[in-house]
């Protein structure tokens, strides 16, 4: 880990002054990521300005009904929260889900959004890596890949993101509020991270030296009966293999509405928009379920080692959904 | 003063539950591990490694770094201490002659060591640190028909090959055949305590504290590989943060030494997490092909196991998997062989029960397979086929005790309700399923010395150089000394881990508690003796000293093991693929246990790290850098709280009167045989079997 | 922020003490390096095993991927910190008397983790083996399943997860008792010290 200079910002418009004009400055939050990456040797920052302390670490109910979750809300106080709980279950138990007691005491919510990959070879600096060296290669295609894309990769990256919480997030149609240097902005979380493509290394639509100063929650009455689900390789305290957020709306058998999203396929949090208008109006049977799968699950380009992942997440969109169903049936 | 009193024969303690004596220190964090000692003018080394799997170093570019703040010095290849080849514990070790060429063997092979003055400064040198090299082709794909296998000489305890009777004729008489190939990845010790070690000379002596398995023999190395009078050469290691094969020596220490004499200021050389994967050995992966044949009612007329692991190209180590098929079940007919192949690769070494690990995982998966085939039940099948005398050797056992581990685990896990059928059990979305599994392990004791002082005060003060690296012994060893000091507890003093203290055997093998109470024992015998003709102690007590050389010699040959029965319940969604134990049992056949408490903990430990085999330990090594895309805790898996359910170990009575202290050691064995009953209960679950470790979700899921 | 280090202060088991830190310094090296208190251990650097855990303004936190510089302010307590003089915190007693340890590097992160368990669990916060997150479903018991989860942050290489869910049971029972004794006001045996 190379010097850096470290400084607190007291308010976000002084927080994005410091950082203008000096690519090498990076917002500190939790730090739970970018102490990692910095000790990993993928991030040498030459200033870190700590961002913690900032007024953003609270969650009010907006008067439209949405959520407004502020980027330094730790995740414990977001999964702790009554509103998230009651309205967003399923982003309760996503957050649940992820790291460990101690690292969501930590980690904010504007730093989830921004974790970085957890490819081995991403990690690992002596490897190529087109995120972390553009141009170098990408040794996962050909390499090991059991836990990678499925979804949406090109051959310059088969990288997945590993939030949890983002996955909530993208079926709950988040909006990520941004500061940049000309003042307040708002992404839609489809926005938010980009493609691919043959630029991984450029992750989020996020303009240079913008900090992200919160998410906002539309309101969602579907997403009351919600349910997150990671399977992962140890029962706790690892990253998924696959997960996936869902929420339904069913009145006499018919699907009214649906929210579906999967994490550990894609290099972001991934909507299941197909599945969701397969699914919207018609039977909620678990051929539906299925049939609805099939179809989002027609683009998936498995590789070698993780075609698995293609009937994981088919068998977890039936069970989950049937589970959701039964659930309302009750 | 007047000799104490003292009583005639044992207070008993020995058998009781007891809490550790360095517990109070280890739970309000006053145990200090080797690197938590401070020391004046102490300065920081930090380890540079290699990029490349196999190549020679072109350049070092040193000048860049010394300038770097706080930067004392850069060693490597062109101006470290030359070292003494052809040492090490057990025979030459290549992987202790660090920076004394310009070859590199395997990616994370260290190339340099950075001294600062801080350990920032020192890490931030050490990776601003350019080495360049001049890169050979590599290989480290590990394959049971990679053209490189071949039979590796005979080291002790087990030769590669072992023939008896007519294998091939026989399997080709049985009504029942077996015939299957298992394997095992790569895996990890990793203690939670990374390699440390400072070293500093004092008054003319290298004074160092190391986390280590065993501090005589580590003093005696050092003094070996770099010149130095044995008798100049201290090392201790008061507390040990787990170790599980991976503390023999290890760079870090020769690191810290190198850099101490160097600079002649304290050096302290701490390994990373990620280094410990590369530095500190692992267990080999296995290709293991068993063939048995039997009768139709399951009586064995065949074994046949061949066992292919790995290692590095600059040292030849051998994993020992076939060790259970020697010693487990009667045949007519045993064929034993361990085969190797050398690659590019990090050299492998001691894990937890080497080679009984993952042989038994393989032999105990084929005999539930054999069970499925002849239609008996798996415990049936394992007592029908119990040998009068050890299968290879055709020695007989100290003591077995294996039915008795059977039946008592069976009668606890409710075995004789099973249902054989796989397949068939659901609760909820989970298949449910029970397997069982033999255990074994070596049971060896060796040469050890022990002093026993008797105090001018009326206590007592027992010396020996044993580590306690989590294993309770030197709470163990305590119990032994009151005992055979017929003395009462808060009188009796043990000290550990000071070479000073005289030969001792390492804390490996299962072999620490037999091998050192033994020791003390003997000590403690003679002490009594001395007391018993003493009027007065004199103000420096009265010290004996026993060395355990002779009698160790003088046993008989006969086969010493530990045995015993895993039952493991699992559950498997087959949706998700995941696999959950639910329970887990073991009975085991240990001799004498010394303390109830610890021991069951060294036990359930040990399944522990069977579960954590059976299910998420892997090491994943890229083919085309030769680096391990894992090498971290986050990405290699050991087991969490949350993988873990009630387990439950305990013990029948065994009483091995070949030998003295009658302690088998018990260290090892929890490990011995849980994969495979994890395995079995899968198989039991879903109706597939798991011949490949671990375990893993894309090979349960339903497609 | 014109240089590589900074002035800080840290409240650290009751004691204020001021440092100069390298900016680099994590939290857990300044607590092992700068203030001797080694209790702290270090598994892996990298917030992937839990050994370096202590509680950080009263929450468990994983001291290694805190900055020192950014804790300027702040309150933690250590292993150190966590038994009354002589008296053992009920969690460490607990440790002790069920063996809930083996080599015992991982253990101090254990314990502190433990009582910042027992801390989140009074106050209500859900796990991901939590049944039902929703607040109307109300707190969940600290049952064998939530304490397991709860305490996955804490790898302990040993095996001696069996003793410590069990020592925490026992413990947070114990806690309890002392919070109901005390009226409920969270000034039970592990209730006022994490946040002292």
């Amino acid at each position: 880990m190379r010097e850096f200079r470290y400084g607190r910002a007291t308010g976000v418009a002084e927080a994005v002054a410091l950082h203008a004009g000096n690519p090498e400055a990076r917002f500190l939050g939790g730090g739970t990521n970018l102490v990692d990456l910095m000790k990993s040797g993928v991030e040498s920052p030459e200033l870190l300005i700590d961002v913690r302390g900032l007024p953003l670490d609270r969650i009010e109910v907006a008067g439209d009904g949405s959520l407004r979750i502020g980027a330094t809300v730790t995740n414990s106080d977001l999964a702790a929260h009554p509103e998230v709980r009651r309205r967003y279950p399923a982003l309760a138990q996503a957050v649940l889900a992820g790291a460990s007691g101690q690292l969501r005491n930590m980690a904010t919510v504007g730093g989830n959004l921004l974790q970085r990959t957890r490819c081995g070879y991403f990690y690992d600096t002596i490897q190529p890596c087109n995120k972390r060296r553009p141009g170098s290669g990408c040794p996962a295609v050909t390499g090991e890949h059991r836990n990678h894309a499925i979804l949406g990769w090109s051959e310059h990256c088969v990288a997945t993101h590993p939030s949890d919480m983002g996955v909530a997030l993208a079926a709950f149609d988040a909006v990520v509020s941004v500061h940049t240097a000309d003042g307040p902005a708002q992404l839609p979380l489809p926005d938010f991270y980009l493609p691919v493509g043959d630029t991984p290394h450029r992750e989020t639509a996020l303009p240079p030296g913008a900090l992200i100063t919160g998410v906002t929650l539309p309101p969602a009455p579907v997403a009351a009966r919600s349910r997150y689900r990671k399977v992962r390789e140890r029962a706790s305290y690892a990253f998924a293999n696959a997960s996936i957020a869902a929420a339904l709306d069913i009145r006499d058998g018919v699907v009214r509405e649906v929210r579906l999203a999967f994490g550990a396929v894609a290099s972001r949090p991934w909507r299941a928009g197909t599945a969701e208008r397969t699914l919207t109006g018609g039977p909620a049977t678990a051929e539906a379920f299925a049939a609805a799968a099939d179809a989002e699950l027609a683009a998936a380009r498995p590789l070698t080692h993780n075609e698995y992942k293609v009937p994981l997440v088919r068998n977890l969109v039936v069970a989950m959904l049937t589970e959701l169903a039964e659930e309302a049936a009750r | 003063m007047t000799a104490p009193s003292l009583a005639p024969g044992r207070t008993g303690v020995v058998g009781t539950a007891r809490t550790r004596l360095e517990g109070r220190a280890k739970v309000t964090g006053a145990a200090r591990y080797a690197g938590e000692v401070p020391f004046a003018e102490l300065a920081h080394g930090w380890v540079a490694t290699s990029s490349v799997a196999r190549g020679r170093i072109r350049s070092i570019d040193t000048e860049a770094v010394l300038a770097m703040p706080g930067v004392l010095a850069v060693l490597h290849h062109g101006n470290a201490p030359r070292l003494r080849p052809g040492v090490g514990l057990f025979g030459p070790d290549a992987t202790l002659q660090v920076l004394q060429d310009d070859r590199v063997p395997h990616v994370g092979w260290p190339v340099a060591l950075v001294v600062a003055e801080t350990p920032e400064q020192a890490r931030a040198a050490a990776e601003a640190l350019v080495v360049t090299y001049d890169e050979e082709p590599h290989d480290v794909a590990f394959s049971a028909d990679h053209p490189g296998v071949y039979t590796p000489e005979a080291r002790p305890p087990a030769p590669p090959d072992v023939e008896r009777g007519d294998v091939d004729a026989e399997l080709a008489g049985s009504a029942v055949v077996v015939d299957e190939e298992y394997t095992t990845p790569e895996e990890y010790q990793s203690p939670m305590e990374p390699h440390a070690a400072v070293a500093r000379w004092e008054n003319g002596r290298l004074e160092a504290i190391d986390s280590n398995q065993g501090s005589y023999a580590i003093a005696q190395y050092i003094a070996q590989l770099f010149f130095l009078d044995a008798a100049s050469v201290r090392v201790t290691s008061e507390h040990v943060g787990g170790a599980f094969g991976a503390k023999g020596v290890r760079p870090h220490l020769v690191f810290a030494v190198m850099a101490a004499t160097m600079l002649d200021r304290p050096v302290r050389v701490v390994l990373t997490r990620r280094q410990m994967f590369t530095m500190c050995g692992l267990r080999t992966p296995t290709a293991q092909r068993i063939r048995l044949g039997a009768d139709a009612d399951g009586r064995l007329r065949a074994v046949d196991h061949e066992s292919v692991s790995y290692s590095s190209a600059i040292q030849e180590f051998v994993e020992q998997s076939t060790r259970p098929t020697r010693v487990l079940y009667a045949t007519d007919a045993l064929r034993a062989r361990t085969r190797l192949v050398r690659l590019d690769v990090p050299t492998p070494t001691f894990m937890r029960a080497p080679g009984w690990a993952p042989g038994s995982y393989a032999l105990e998966s084929a005999m539930d397979e054999l069970a499925e085939r002849t239609g008996l039940d798996p415990i049936t099948l394992r007592l029908r086929n119990e040998p009068a005398v050890a299968p290879a050797s055709g020695l007989p056992f100290s003591s077995r005790n294996l039915a008795a581990c059977f039946e008592e685990g069976a009668r606890r896990f409710g075995w004789p309700d099973r249902d054989p059928r796989p397949g068939v059990r659901r609760d909820g979305r989970w298949l449910v399923g029970t397997g069982v599994a033999a255990s074994a392990h070596a049971a060896m004791t060796a040469p050890s010395t022990a002093t026993a002082t008797a105090e001018a005060d009326g206590t007592f003060t027992v010396r020996i150089a044993a580590a306690d690296i989590g294993t309770g012994a030197r709470t163990a060893l305590h119990q032994i000394a009151v005992d055979a000091l017929a003395a009462p507890p808060e009188a009796v003093r043990v000290r550990i881990a000071d070479s000073d203290f005289g030969p001792a055997q390492f804390a490996g093998g299962s072999m620490g508690t037999a091998s050192w109470g033994w020791a003390i024992t003997e000590a403690a015998a003679a002490l009594r003796e001395r007391l018993a003709l003493a009027d007065e102690i004199p103000a420096d007590g009265i010290t004996v000293r026993a060395d355990t050389s002779e009698l160790v010699r003088a046993r008989q040959p006969v086969e010493r093991h530990g045995f015993g029965a895993q039952f493991a319940e699992v559950a498997v969604d087959p949706a998700s693929g995941e696999v959950r134990v639910r329970r887990l049992l073991g009975v085991f056949a240990v001799g004498r246990v010394v303390n109830p408490l610890t021991a069951r903990s060294q036990l359930v430990g040990g399944m522990i790290m069977g579960l954590s085999m059976a299910l998420h330990e892997e090491g994943v090594r890229d083919t085309a850098s030769g680096s391990l895309v894992n090498g971290d805790l986050a990405g290699y898996h050991v087991a969490s709280n949350a993988d873990v359910p009630p387990i439950e170990a305990d013990w029948v009575d065994d009483p091995d009167t070949h030998n003295p202290t009658g302690i088998k050691g018990l260290g090892e064995i929890g490990i011995v045989g849980t994969a495979a009953a994890v395995a079995n209960a899968v198989w039991h679950a879903t109706g597939t079997r798991q011949r490949h470790l671990p375990i893993r979700l894309d090979r349960t899921l339903t497609r | 922020m014109e240089t590589n280090s900074s002035a800080i202060s840290l409240r650290v088991n009751g004691e204020t003490h001021a440092l100069t830190v390298d900016n680099r310094t994590t939290l857990l090296d300044a607590l092992r390096e700068h203030l001797d208190l080694t209790g702290t251990k270090k598994g892996c650097d990298h917030g992937q095993c839990g050994a370096c855990t202590v509680l950080l303004d009263g929450r468990r936190a994983t001291a290694c991927l805190q900055l020192a510089a950014a804790a300027d302010g702040r309150t933690v307590t250590t292993i150190e910190g966590m038994a009354d003089g002589d008296r053992l915190h009920p969690v460490q007693q607990a440790f002790l008397d069920f063996d809930g340890y083996q080599c015992g590097y991982c253990t101090p992160g254990q314990i502190c983790s433990a009582i910042g368990v027992i801390e989140e669990h009074a106050a209500g916060w859900p796990s991901a083996v939590t049944a039902d997150v929703r607040p109307e479903a109300g707190p969940p018991p600290l049952d064998a399943d939530e304490i397991r989860e709860r305490m996955s942050g804490n790898l302990c290489r040993c095996g001696a997860y069996v003793s410590i869910v069990r020592a925490v049971a026992e413990a947070a029972a114990q806690v309890a008792a002392g919070r109901e004794a005390a009226g409920g006001q969270g000034s039970g045996a592990g209730g006022t010290r994490v946040t002292a």
